[in-house]
């Protein structure tokens, strides 16, 4: 029995030049921050860089972790993401206010995330889109209510669908891709469509932090995340629309005015999601999600852009390129 | 051997998948025995943590003290609690009767070990508040003027698997490990300032709890 094509791993001559071009680049820039990480502490030892070089070495990890499952195939690449959807899930539950009652429904919500996998995995896109935001949206307030405790009924109805749909449901959509047949997306395929959306998304993290660093003065959001500025905004904005602007023809079946719309739009997006978190963060009265990932801080920091940007940048190309959905 | 596999293949990755295993003040780990662990109780998840958050060298020497009418009741809980846990027996029935109930922990850090034990003696309900401390571990300063008495404070194994329950839950824990409580050469300062010290811990965690 052979596995249809999409199943294997990629054979290495068949890895697409844009995407193995991509990955060069990264490991360029990893090697730069790690040169960077070493080189500091030598000419500035007063000043303490522990948190540079822990960064830069879970950098190395994350993307070896990445770069495999983008490699390995599109099922590498939904456990991957599942995996991810849990380890956020699991620390937004543990935070959040939840009642001694809700134990089992956390039970229960880490299982919506191999149903909302498997969806994808069995190509059920069309339920996929109404699983979380429908059907587990009302049945899960139903079992709360079920268990018969209404103090803090519709908080903690509120916290549940809630951090199902930025954890599971928007992640979904960031592993899907990895799902587009080669017709569809002949730049780089359907591991180029994820790996771009992921190199967009932390590079514009990384941009508005130095822009801020550097030249930010005008706080954005001074109660909400006292760091973020309009420079470090606009900033961060600029660089990456002009890489999603000159790098994305390399990966994305977008070109013209529509490649304009997602070069202005995601950078909103990931901002909008990072700003979205710390006001989470900020009412749990916590600082970081956890320390799963030395020196960044939890799964969920990490990952707080890519719960808007990954929905954003799916629909954008599904509705500029795709005159038919591209699963069967 | 077998522990080493257990701790290091099984143990360790279940730690992580389950609670994320978050260590606040690793560097407060003792870096040799003895040394006394004094820890918060509401779950077996707590042993769980404190004997996957040490370096794997000083695996061989961590000993959780445990209570031997429930660890060492039937032929499997026992071999498990001796050669895979490394439990050091305390039976806690004899306490009060004269019988000197330290005795193994007490030649557990002659030898050089890291004990583990719980002070409130028993498992709590993940209330925010915290147990009675019995005083043992202040005998066991006083006895063992070697061994440091390092508090920690578990914030969130009692959801994870609370006392009763059979289903364990995946919620993030995280470990806070403070600096050694010095010795006074009294009882009862010495174990309000344990139990300050657990409190202050306790303060920093995050909000891993009910409401």
């Amino acid at each position: 029995m052979t596995l249809p094509p999409s199943f294997a791993a990629t054979p290495f001559n068949q890895i697409a030049p844009a995407l193995f071009w991509g990955m060069a680049g990264v490991l360029v820039l990893l090697v730069l921050g790690t040169a960077a990480a070493l080189l500091l502490p030598v000419l500035q030892p007063a000043r303490d860089h522990t948190n540079l070089r822990q960064r830069m070495l879970s950098w190395w990890v994350m993307a070896a972790l990445v770069g495999a499952a983008l490699l390995l195939g599109w099922p590498a690449t939904l456990g991957l993401f599942a995996l991810i959807s849990f380890m956020a899930l699991r620390e937004f539950l543990s935070l959040a206010p939840l009642r001694r009652e809700d134990r089992l429904v956390v039970l229960l919500a880490y299982l919506v995330i191999p149903a909302n996998y498997g969806l994808l995995a069995i190509d059920r896109y069309g339920i996929y889109l109404v699983f979380i935001p429908v059907w587990t949206f009302m049945f899960g307030p139903f079992i709360l209510a079920m268990i018969g405790q209404t103090r803090a009924y519709l908080s903690t109805a509120a916290i549940f669908n809630w951090g199902l749909i930025t954890c599971v449901y928007n992640i979904g959509f960031a592993a899907y891709l990895a799902r587009t047949p080669l017709t569809q997306a002949p730049q780089a395929g359907g591991a180029g469509l994820v790996f771009f959306l992921l190199l967009a998304t932390e590079a514009n993290d990384v941009a508005q932090y130095v822009w801020g660093k550097l030249t930010g003065r005008h706080k954005i959001t001074p109660k909400v995340s006292p760091n973020k500025t309009w420079e470090g905004f606009l900033g961060g904005w600029a660089t990456t629309a002009l890489l999603i602007w000159f790098v994305g023809p390399w990966f994305l079946p977008l070109r013209g005015w529509p490649l304009a719309v997602l070069a202005a739009s995601m950078p909103v997006a990931g901002f909008a999601g990072d700003v979205t978190m710390s006001a989470v963060k900020r009412d749990l009265g916590v600082k970081d999600t956890s320390q799963t990932i030395p020196g960044h801080g939890g799964v969920l920091d990490r990952i707080d852009s890519l719960t808007f940007t990954a929905p954003l940048y799916f629909h954008l190309i599904i509705f500029f390129c795709f005159s038919k959905l591209p699963w069967p | 051997m077998i522990r080493f596999i257990f701790l290091t293949l099984f143990a360790r990755p279940l730690a992580r998948f389950m609670t994320g295993a978050d260590v606040i003040g690793a560097e407060h780990l003792p870096k040799t025995g003895p040394a006394i662990i004094a820890a918060n109780h509401n779950s077996h998840v707590d042993t769980l943590l404190l004997l996957t958050m040490f370096p794997v060298r000083l695996l061989p020497r961590l000993r959780p003290a445990a209570a031997a009418d429930y660890f060492l009741k039937g032929p499997l809980i026992g071999w498990f609690s001796r050669s895979i846990v490394g439990i050091v027996p305390v039976e806690r029935s004899q306490a009060g009767s004269g019988a000197d109930v330290l005795a193994p922990m007490r030649e557990a850090l002659a030898r050089g070990d890291i004990v583990i034990l719980f002070p409130e003696g028993t498992r709590g309900d993940a209330s925010d508040e915290m147990g009675e401390l019995k005083s043992g571990v202040a005998r066991l300063a006083n006895d063992v003027p070697l061994a440091p008495v390092i508090p920690v404070w578990i914030e969130g194994a009692g959801r994870v698997l609370p006392k009763g329950a059979h289903l364990p839950v995946p919620m993030n824990c995280t470990v806070l490990i403070g600096e050694p409580v010095p010795w006074t050469g009294e009882r009862l300062g010495f174990m309000a300032a344990l139990r300050e010290a657990l409190l202050a811990l306790r303060a920093k965690a995050p909000p891993q709890h009910w409401s």
